[in-house]
């Protein structure tokens, strides 16, 4: 091992940085993807459910029956679309995807009111979507107007202390930093090699003394710097444009963020060491960002998780770090309260750094 | 007399073919060494080899007193290595390329700038500066090529077709500065097509097929090559050539333009007197005189062979 050279560490960067400005279309990529990203996620997914299409059959047709209706219209979870004729008729119409609620109130509803004998009324849900289920289950708790003993009463009171109004851009943004990064950073370094061996640079670069090393960390170099920028881009568009509260110190985010950024890298430049071809290597980013999507917290709750799945996605930076920007921006933690996630993001970085440094030869076969 | 480079049995199988079979060579300190061989021959492979960039199947290679097996990072800041493709970086100008350069090979920082500014004026770069690689002309590129990894003062040059897509007269001038650096004391082993080109190295190897079927200096290859050669003018060269084809004592009939290079068998006495009798009984009319070989009557000899081999 001889010693590394800054200055040749320098010219790999520098060189790096020219390319990537030579190349409008992934220079667009750095700014256009995160604000696409965030402007899709944050007004996309939205588990806050309103305005169901709903359809009505009222056999009762009383005072109190059509109260309820009102009233279950005035949630706004519902929007009534159609009065049916019988529960059959409702039962096509969710089939047909036309209602994705059925509410029937039967004939005798005053009777059953009148002898607190439920239930009281039926609700037809197309549980076919999870979130529709879940919203049809708090019409579901809608207390009858007329008849306050019919409420259930709660046994706790639920304290919401980050986000009340359970808006869930707050919970969408800061993981969106997560994703976002972890898509660009790997497809970007995951080329770095790749594009040198395809376009025949390769065979004079490895015939100058640089080192595998100096190689490794000028790629990345320039990087780190694209993931400060597409991070400050979504931190800001999600305090602009969705409320999102910022409570830990920047300097926290900002270490939080450079380490997760450096481990998200090296696994690019793993796979840039593996594939023949831009395409195997586009290809191999996809599948390594897949399961890191699904499985580290941003999709679906971790702790829902089956263990074995739980343990897998512990391996991910995207896992980690999705803990330590929620804790940092949200929570107001400090990056020193979450060593625990930090330390799998800098050993991810040195082991997967080293594996990569050692599978490039500088060799043509 | 100090050797550059040496090779012994130096072989390179890609699967079952034998890329390079069995080559042993040497290369004097400050000369030009000249790799002439049809495409396919083992030429650059035989260059990646020496540069370390490939693992010999079998076989040795020693470079600048250094072991291409055993120590190949030790040999990367001595060499150049023009590669046959374009290898700089084509959306980078050619004054970046040529930056990149003296930084990848820890040019000292006060000559940096005094270095590019030399190759730029001496490879008549000066105007493409600004320009990217890329959109600079087949023969452009060869230039930046050869400023580019001469940068360094490299011990000992790799140059793999540098000329192929150069025009006559800027070829000549690209051989000059090859002559500039060979008197400087720099060692160059160069691959060629160019019979012209094949003539002024000092030294020769002819590749067929992965075997090192002639080398050594052009005058001495020409001088001993193992056949006579006669110079045949007529208005009907196809049948000539077929006629004298079908001969035993020819070896093989070249076509030059509008003449005949026969290459007969050394025992044939008068070869010139006994080609036209030949042609005569098939009452074909033909001027013939015997001249020294060229080097193209060797190269075709010496690829020629093989194949009779077989
Ligand atoms: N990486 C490789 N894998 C398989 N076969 C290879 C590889 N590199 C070269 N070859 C084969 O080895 C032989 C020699 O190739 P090489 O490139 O050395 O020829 P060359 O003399 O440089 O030819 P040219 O004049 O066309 O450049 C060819 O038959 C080629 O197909
Ligand atoms: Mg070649």
């Amino acid at each position: 091992m001889r010693w590394l050279s800054g200055v040749r560490i320098f010219a790999i960067a520098k060189k790096e940085f020219f390319h990537l400005r030579r190349d409008r279309l992934t220079g667009g990529m750095v700014v256009g993807m995160p604000i696409m990203m965030t402007v899709l996620f944050g007004y996309a997914i939205n588990n806050d459910v309103r305005n169901l299409n709903a359809g009505v059959v009222d056999e009762a047709n009383t005072t109190a029956s059509r109260a309820l209706v009102a009233d279950a219209m005035a949630t706004q979870v519902v929007r009534v679309v159609v009065r049916a004729g019988s529960p059959l008729e409702l039962e096509r119409l969710l089939a047909a995807g036309k209602i994705s609620v059925g509410l029937y109130i039967p004939a005798d509803f005053e009777e059953r009111l009148a002898q607190a004998r439920p239930p009281y009324a039926q609700l037809m849900v197309d549980d076919s979507d999870p979130i529709v289920l879940g919203a049809a289950r708090g019409l579901a708790q809608l207390p009858l107007g007329q008849n306050p003993q019919t409420t259930l009463k709660s046994t706790f009171e639920v304290r919401a202390l980050y986000n009340p109004e359970r808006r869930s851009a707050v919970f969408i943004v800061p993981g969106l930093c997560g994703v976002i990064l972890t898509f660009t950073m790997v497809m970007f370094t995951a080329i770095a090699i790749v594009r040198e061996r395809e376009r025949g640079n390769l065979e004079l670069l490895i015939t100058t003394p640089v080192q595998s090393l100096e190689l490794m960390v000028g790629k990345i170099i320039p990087y780190v710097f694209i993931g400060y920028i597409q991070i400050s881009l979504i931190l800001l568009m999600g305090m602009s444009l969705f409320d999102v509260p910022v409570r830990g110190s920047m300097l926290d985010f900002y270490s939080g963020a450079g380490i997760f950024v450096l481990s998200t890298l090296t696994l690019g430049l793993l796979i840039s060491t593996v594939a023949e071809t831009q395409f195997q290597a586009f290809q191999l980013a996809f599948m390594s960002f897949l399961p890191q999507l699904l499985l580290s917290g941003f999709m679906f709750p971790f702790e829902g998780m089956p263990k074995a799945a739980q343990v897998f996605a512990e391996l991910f930076p995207m896992t980690h770090f999705l803990r330590i920007v929620r804790g940092v921006v949200l929570r107001d933690a400090t990056l020193s309260m979450m060593v625990d996630e930090v330390w799998p993001l800098a050993l991810f970085f040195v082991v997967v750094m080293t594996f990569a440094t050692m599978r490039f030869r500088k060799r043509l076969d | 007399m100090t050797i550059v480079i040496e090779t012994r049995d130096l072989t390179r199988h890609f699967g079952d073919l034998v890329a390079v079979d069995h080559v042993s060579m040497q290369v004097p300190k400050g000369s030009i060494y000249g790799f002439l061989g049809p495409n396919g021959c083992g030429k650059s492979t035989t260059i990646r080899m020496l540069c370390g960039l490939l693992i010999p199947t079998e076989g040795s290679a020693n470079v600048l007193g250094i072991d291409v097996l055993e120590d190949p990072e030790a040999l990367k800041s001595k060499i150049g290595y023009m590669t046959q493709r374009f290898s700089l970086y084509e959306d980078l100008t050619v004054v970046e390329n040529l930056q990149f350069m003296t930084e990848i090979y820890s040019v000292p920082r006060s000559e940096r700038a005094p270095r590019i500014k030399a190759q730029l004026e001496r490879f008549s770069l000066v105007d493409r500066a600004k320009q990217l690689a890329g959109t600079m002309s087949g023969g452009q590129r060869q230039r930046l090529a050869l400023a580019a990894v001469t940068l360094h003062r490299p011990e000992l040059l790799f140059l793999d077709e540098p000329t192929s897509a150069v025009d006559p007269e800027s070829r000549r001038e690209f051989w000059e500065f090859l002559f500039d650096m060979v008197d400087q004391g720099t060692t160059m082993l160069v691959t060629t097509h160019f019979m012209d080109e094949a003539e002024r190295c000092h030294a020769l190897a002819i590749l067929d097929q992965g075997v090192l079927v002639a080398d050594g200096s052009p005058k001495r290859l020409m001088a001993d090559l193992p056949a006579s050669v006669v110079e045949i003018e007529s208005d009907t060269v196809r049948v000539v050539r077929e006629t004298l084809l079908d001969l035993a004592e020819v070896i093989d009939v070249a076509q030059l333009g509008s003449r005949l290079h026969a290459l007969v068998r050394p025992n044939v006495q008068d070869p010139s007197a006994f080609l036209d009798a030949s042609l005569r009984q098939r009452s074909l009319q033909a001027s013939l005189k015997l001249v020294p070989a060229n080097l193209e009557d060797v190269f075709v000899m010496a690829t020629l062979g093989r194949e009779v081999d077989r």
